[in-house]
């Protein structure tokens, strides 16, 4: 059953291959192979599920080695993969997530001219991102989690005509290579330390080493996931990531690639355990970011930035928990899973409005939307309701878990961290809900009103529609927008992820099937709470109200008016991200362009001139040497010439003596 | 006695040197035809060399050796370890491609050209390049590395001093000045530091008594051919000062943007991924075995400038406004690698380091030999004079993506391997070292991916409109090296597996083990 485990990414990895090197013969069957092996993926993965849910719960860990990667003295790396319940749950989740989207993709890709090279994208996505979570070892780790971020630096800037789509891929990347020095030195820690990297001799061995080095160990592994996952200080690229096409937001930006970092620090559960510092800086990372996300999310106006901030809050949350022990490991993996499906479907539904709008992301610029879109408007609203945590859905399970585990941890940390918990799920609670009234209620702002000026490209230029002919695009992209429904195969995977979002947390939760399922692997403890679970989820609730209070009785009771007022400080300022762009461009954008102008011109003036200059000093070599360009040949041999001389008097000297 | 198959792979190329030189000036197809048949022999007896080479074999295998200049003791002696053999490998598998992607390099602009058949000079010199960088890595006895380590300068000043791009932003007068300056400034730099070498050679000459490797190092190991400390320093500084020159490494390396520059690309190949490969090659063959004493009494100061190289160079290459002088300032970043990795006096290290070396030269010949193409097309070699290449020409851009990919070591590619068993090598042994060296990948990220960007994406430049795809003679270039990297990133054991006896051994020359990690989960 185990060699089943290498073909979960050789699917993938094929498509990859195939749809990118194939060429334009396949353009017109390109998609279907693409979400053909991302299906097949899938059902492997199931065949796998099934085997191990018929094993008993401490056995259900399959290994797979392949070859030998690099061997040098005691360093060892080999292709082993390792399928476990942690890793079967992001299988499963990656691979069905990742199928409906392809499929998502083929109605929403119609009429790009390269919807081939994006399908061949997508696989190499899967393949990279099946990769991270089936390794054996930190280093195959890292192929894969590189790998995926070479799939979002192509799928971010999949439109890259477009100079903002191209800069985005690249800050992505730059951010992400950033925490991957975290990486690779936790990977040299661990070398030294343990002698390998592996994760069975590293993670049962973190009893024979000190505090110290596990602390520094788990703070590198906590960058690497910070650049991943978005997390304060490394979040500032997930915003402009948001120029990749829509399925790509869900699919890579929501739904699992930003997760990553979460994966990676429930996988190095061994090492954080026995390195509360680097525990505690989890929960910090975590904390500030549900907020800043959250506060990010509340000030924008595209529909698309708005649920990128929701993506790094929420995250913010699984961080937390994950930062928690294990009293929070599997809740951390739970809201993983349940966000999977309710942000992966409230992307798609974004993606429809759009679809139906002409590519506008103003929000601004939408209005009564649900009753020309009703499908898009019941699963989008599931998907909100599911991630406010209204009682029922998966949300309200997952989140309130972690909220819980936070006042957990007891003292004023515990206090401190589940005050930042609720706060969060107050905002969260506003921002959607003004997303969801922004965009379906109140009035139709896009009447009499083009969608785009000309001077401003519209944000997804390629993904044409479906419906409107292509010849009439022109002219509807800059006239009133006639709001329709998506196409079937847009629809159906957006309904799939609605009941995904309903009954997953339920499901979960129902005797704590989740935790006995992920237990083996991440370990469980319950925390001494201060407040009791009823005190917990009747605060949550409570939250819940206000900010869906505060949020309809600024945009449902009211009209929306189509340009963003000027706002308070804290608006204006969440508007700009919290001004980490301007920190960025201000400290290392431009303090980097001085540096290495500066350095050019010493390089050129002072390094050539003073090695040039030595040179001269001897014996006025260089200059003598320079006047003789032409005849330089000559002066060379007569240099060589005279070395011989010297080792003929050197040889007779030796002789003499 | 056996076929000697050392001396073949040398005098091949250097026979098909003369054979090029010799066709008739009208026949110039013919000499491009023979030099690329020449080269593609000379990796086949490549091949037979590596076939026949034992990893767990004697350390110095298919050894010749005659007498030559028998006053002097100097002997035509010829023998491979795993290092060499890798190299040797190398540089016989990019000649063919540096032949073919400059297959119309050296095409006389008008006919009836005044200048010397510049066609059969320019394969001819590629050609003799090949056989003297082919015997510094077979030699064996001191004397004969030092007289092809210095001969092949003189190819390579025609090389790069004779032929230049096509066009210039100058124009020709003031692209042949630029030319010549390189030239010169590249073979002053070399010469400067082989004339100290030659006085190191003859100082231990002097010494030992005669030149030959195996015997002075084997005197060397047994304690029989003692060295006063500071003989063996100022030897040691002789030879090693050569080697940085060639290597390049900071301060010595302001003669390789000028050379590589001005030159053809796949010129720049043959500097940087071959000719300057024999400074590393050397560092670890002569510097460390000869003198280990003094190898390690000048560890501390050859990391740090190794580290400087490595930041230094990749910021250097951040700011440059010249395609081919990017790449060459991240060559001079990943030099610092090169030299880092066999300082830290660790097999990863220096596993790592010759792996780094064959590595480098294919990931290099990948995007430098795209970027000529590149700028063959637009006659520029400026980054601002490009935009939306990808929209007009995508193979072509992707392509140049996937060498910067293995520029900047994404994982999965080969040079990957290479950089992390440095890093981690060096981290073992100097943790702050190897943790300064690892901003070099945050940089390496930032100068390939701006030059990506700025040269393939957003609106399509009207200069750049027409610009044809790759050609077939082109993509037959560019294929088989991403094939290579692809392979050696998934598996570089191949090549391990040949250079770890060999690194073992001169690790044992140095007295040095790896350190040992603090707790032995592996077993």
């Amino acid at each position: 059953m185990e060699n089943l485990i290498a073909l979960l990414i050789a699917a993938p990895l094929l498509g990859a291959a195939v749809l990118l090197v194939g060429g334009r013969r396949l353009d017109a069957v390109g998609h279907w192979i693409g979400t053909f092996l991302s299906a097949a993926s899938f059902v492997f993965g199931l065949i796998l599920f099934a085997d191990l849910l018929g094993k008993d719960a401490e056995h259900r860990t399959l290994t797979q080695h392949l070859w030998t990667w690099i061997s040098v003295g005691g360093f060892q790396a080999d292709v082993t993969f390792r399928l476990d319940q942690l890793s079967m749950t992001f299988v499963l989740l990656i691979t069905g997530v990742g199928s409906l989207i392809h499929l998502y993709s083929v109605g929403y890709m119609e009429h790009d001219e390269r919807r081939r090279r994006f399908f061949g994208y997508l696989n190499l996505f899967l393949a990279a991102m099946l990769l991270l979570v089936l390794a054996d070892n930190y280093l195959l780790l890292y192929v894969g989690w590189e790998g995926v971020g070479l799939a979002s630096y192509l799928l971010i800037g999949f439109w890259q005509h477009k100079p903002s789509a191209a800069t985005a891929a690249k800050k992505a990347f730059l951010v992400n290579r950033v925490g991957d020095m975290g990486l690779s030195i936790a990977i040299m820690l661990m070398f030294t330390t343990f002698g390998s990297f592996a994760f069975g001799p590293v993670l049962s061995h973190t009893g024979d080493t000190s505090e110290g080095k596990l602390t520094a160990i788990g703070l590198m592994l906590l960058l690497a996931a910070c650049g991943k996952s978005a997390q304060v200080p490394l979040q500032s690229w997930l915003g402009d990531a948001m120029e990749g096409p829509t399925p790509v937001s869900a699919l890579i930006h929501a739904a699992t690639m930003v997760t990553a970092g979460v994966y990676l620090i429930v996988r190095s559960g061994a090492i954080f355990n026995a390195a509360p510092d680097a525990q505690l800086a989890v929960t910090v990372v975590g904390a500030v970011t549900l907020l800043f996300g959250a506060i990010v999310g509340c000030a924008k106006d595209d529909i698309k930035k708005a649920l990128a901030g929701s993506t790094m809050s929420q995250i913010g949350y699984m961080v937390l928990a994950a930062g928690l022990g294990p009293i929070g490991y599997v809740f951390a993996i739970m809201h993983l899973v349940t966000h999977g499906f309710f942000k992966a479907g409230l992307f798609l539904g974004a993606g429809s409005v759009m679809h139906g709008m002409n590519d506008e992301v103003d929000m601004r610029k939408y209005g009564g939307l649900r009753k020309y879109m009703p499908v898009t408007f019941i699963t989008f609203g599931l998907g909100y309701l599911a991630i406010i945590g209204f009682p029922g859905l998966s949300g309200f399970f997952s989140k309130d878990k972690i909220i819980e585990a936070a006042f957990a941890k007891g003292g004023t940390e515990g206090w401190i961290l589940g005050g930042a918990a609720l706060l969060g799920a107050a905002i969260t609670a506003f921002y959607m809900t003004r997303v969801m009234l922004m965009t379906f209620f109140g009035e139709e702002r896009w009447r009499d009103r083009p969608t785009r000026s000309p001077e401003e490209p519209s944000a997804e230029p390629a993904a044409a529609h479906q419906g409107g002919a292509a010849s009439g695009h022109a002219a509807a992209a800059t006239g009133e927008p006639h709001p329709h429904e998506s196409p079937k195969i847009m629809t159906i995977p957006m309904v799939v992820l609605a009941v995904g979002s309903v009954f997953g947390g339920a499901f979960f939760s129902l005797g704590d099937r989740f935790l006995h399922w992920l237990e083996p692997v991440t370990g469980h403890s319950e925390g001494d709470s201060p407040l009791s679970a009823a005190t917990v989820t009747g605060a949550t609730m409570v939250c819940l109200v206000v900010g869906v209070a505060i949020a309809w009785a600024q945009y449902g009771r009211k009209p929306v008016p189509a340009l963003a007022p000027r706002g308070s400080l804290l608006t204006r300022a969440a508007r700009r991200d919290l001004y980490q762009d301007d920190f960025n461009h201000v400290v290392l954008v431009r303090g980097g362009e001085h540096l290495t102008r500066s350095l050019v011109y010493v390089d050129h003036t002072l390094v050539d001139g003073v090695v040039n200059g030595t040179a001269a000093g001897f014996g006025g070599l260089s200059g003598r040497l320079r006047r003789l360009q032409n005849g330089f040949v000559r002066s060379y041999a007569v240099s060589m010439f005279g070395g011989a001389a010297l080792l003929v008097a050197a040889t007779l000297l030796m002789r003499a003596v | 006695m056996s076929f000697p198959l050392l001396t073949a792979t040398a005098a091949l190329p250097a026979l098909g040197a003369v054979a090029t030189a010799a066709v008739p000036a009208a026949r110039r197809t013919a000499a491009k035809w023979l030099a690329l048949v020449v080269s593609l022999a000379t990796l086949a007896l490549a091949v037979v060399v590596l076939v026949r080479f034992d990893p767990d074999g004697a350390r110095y295998q298919l050894t010749e050796s005659h007498a030559w200049i028998s006053d002097f003791g100097v002997r035509w002696e010829l023998g491979v370890d795993g290092i060499a053999v890798a190299l040797v490998a190398l540089t016989a598998l990019l000649v063919p491609f540096i032949v073919l992607a400059g297959w119309h390099d050296a095409d006389p602009l008008e006919t009836g050209s005044r200048r010397w058949r510049p066609t059969q000079g320019f394969f001819a010199l590629i050609l003799a390049v090949e056989a003297m960088v082919i015997v510094s890595f077979e030699a064996t006895d001191v004397f004969v590395f030092y007289i092809f380590f210095e001969a092949m300068l003189i190819p390579m000043y025609f090389l790069i001093g004779g032929f230049g791009d096509r066009a210039h932003e100058h124009g020709e007068k003031a692209a042949a000045t630029q030319r010549s300056y390189a030239a010169v400034k590249f073979l002053l730099y070399n010469l400067v530091g082989g004339l100290l070498m030659l006085a190191a050679v003859i100082g231990l000459y002097v010494v030992a008594g005669n030149f030959s490797l195996t015997e002075i190092a084997e005197a060397r190991a047994n304690g029989s051919l003692h060295m006063a400390t500071d003989t063996e320093r100022w030897l040691f500084l002789g030879f090693f000062f050569a080697f940085a020159v060639k290597a390049p490494l900071w301060p010595l390396h302001t003669w390789l943007p000028n050379a590589m520059q001005e030159s053809t690309a796949p010129v720049a190949v043959l500097i940087t991924a071959v000719v300057d490969k024999v400074g590393t090659f050397a560092m670890l063959r002569y510097c460390l075995q000869l003198f280990p004493e003094a190898s390690k009494w000048a560890t501390p100061v050859i990391l740090v400038l190794a580290l400087i190289s490595i930041i230094y160079g990749a910021l250097l290459a951040v700011g440059q406004r010249d395609i081919k002088r990017l790449v060459a300032y991240a060559s001079i970043s990943h030099f610092g690698f090169i030299v880092m990795g066999i300082f830290a006096m660790t097999s990863q290290g220096q596993s790592g380091a010759t792996l780094y070396m064959v590595n480098h030269g294919i990931s290099t010949a990948a995007l430098m030999l795209v970027a000529g193409f590149l700028i063959s097309r637009r006659g520029s070699r400026l980054i601002a004079d490009y935009g939306g290449v990808q929209k007009v020409a995508p193979v072509l851009a992707g392509t140049f993506l996937i060498g910067g990919l293995a520029t900047l070591s994404l994982p999965g590619l080969a040079p990957f391997v290479s950089e992390f068993l440095v890093l981690v090598g060096t981290f073992t042994r100097h943790p702050a070292i190897g943790v300064i060296a690892t901003f070099g990948i945050v940089l390496a990220a930032l100068y390939t991916l701006v030059l990506y960007q700025r040269t393939m994406t957003g609106p399509v430049k009207p200069e750049v409109s027409a610009m044809p795809d790759l050609r077939v003679r082109e993509l037959l270039v560019v294929a088989p090296l991403i094939v290579l990297l692809i392979f050696l990133g998934v598996y570089p054991k191949p090549v391990t597996d040949i250079v770890n006896p060999a690194v073992k051994q001169t690790m044992s020359d140095v007295h040095k083990k790896d350190p040992k990690p603090e707790v032995e989960a592996a077993k």
